[in-house]
């Protein structure tokens, strides 16, 4: 495996720039554990973002994820010191917000009946596209709408939860399909299956002319349906 | 009409792990081929292509104002710092 360090004359300067990151992040850690914990906020204060998008891709609701990702947070101070550091520090601080929210959800009366979908079993038939609108652009002023992000936000909110998860964890957060399937405790095989749903999902939701929100190419979309 | 060795439902099945770069290489050959003649799965393709390059940059969901500020209070308030 290649070895990413400051002498090596063939990495590249991003490439170091994640070593360095990576080098401060573990003295960071080695500090907080070792008495500062002022410091905790500069460690965890990159991951606030995945923390909470962890927590609300499973509580669906802003402040009960604000609550859960502040939990995660103390939970992750806690037991700083059983960070074992052949994990990413954000993959594992993901994990504490799954399992955070994952509780919040049992716990909580309101989220009774949405567990039913929390099984990791796939019982749904095969999803097929609906719609094959031709949507080989997307705008650069489209990126920047305040509707855009709403549309988005719907969209991902309408999936089973099952599926918004595998679909946040990899589309979202990044993680890979084992880091995935290790986050959330399923098989990498319905990791895959649960994406490829989500993600079509998602795009019949969201393909052109469904909510006006899109408009390229100066003409309204023409909608092929092979049925 | 040009050959087309994998019918549109298996491509289905395989875009997200073509986009993902999860297939062998004898599968991408026979996608890209039917790519070629299929304007339907190519319309898919780029769809879901889409939807991973919007949400992929991190401006879909966003923390709540204020988030930052009242994170460091609690922390502040229980790790005594």
């Amino acid at each position: 495996m290649h070895e990413v360090g400051l002498s090596a004359i063939s990495t590249s300067p991003a490439q170091i720039q994640i070593a360095r990151t990576l080098d401060q992040e573990i003295a960071l850690i080695e500090r907080v554990c070792a008495g500062e914990t002022q410091l905790f906020y500069e460690l965890i204060s990159p991951y606030e973002r995945s923390v909470y998008v962890a927590a609300i891709s499973i509580l669906q609701n802003e402040a009960d994820a604000e609550e859960v990702a502040q939990d995660a947070f103390l939970n992750a101070f806690a037991h700083l010191n059983s960070f074992r550091r052949e994990a990413k520090f954000s993959t594992w601080l993901i994990q504490i917000a799954v399992n955070e929210a994952r509780t919040k959800r049992r716990r909580d009366r309101k989220f009774l009946y949405k567990s039913i979908d929390e099984q990791g079993q796939d019982e749904e038939g095969e999803y097929f596209p609906k719609d094959f609108a031709d949507w080989r652009e997307i705008p650069s002023e489209a990126l920047q709408r305040a509707e855009l992000c709403r549309a988005l936000q719907n969209a991902i909110a309408s999936l089973k939860p099952a599926y918004r998860e595998v679909f946040v964890m990899r589309d979202m957060e990044h993680l890979s399909v084992a880091e995935t399937a290790d986050v959330l405790q399923i098989s990498q095989a319905l990791v895959k299956t649960q994406l490829l749903r989500a993600r079509l999902k998602l795009r019949d939701a969201l393909a052109p002319g469904i909510d006006g929100v899109w408009n390229i190419r100066d003409g309204p979309w023409k909608k092929v349906r092979p049925w | 009409m040009a050959a087309i060795e994998i019918s549109c439902v298996e491509v289905w099945r395989e875009v997200s792990n073509y986009i993902d770069d999860a297939v062998d290489r004898e599968l991408r050959e026979r996608m890209e081929e039917h790519f070629r003649g299929c304007e339907h799965c190519v319309a898919v393709l780029d769809g879901m292509r889409n939807i991973v390059r919007l949400v992929g940059d991190g401006r879909a969901f966003d923390t709540p104002a204020g988030f930052s500020d009242r994170l460091k209070a609690v922390l502040a308030r229980n790790l005594g710092s």
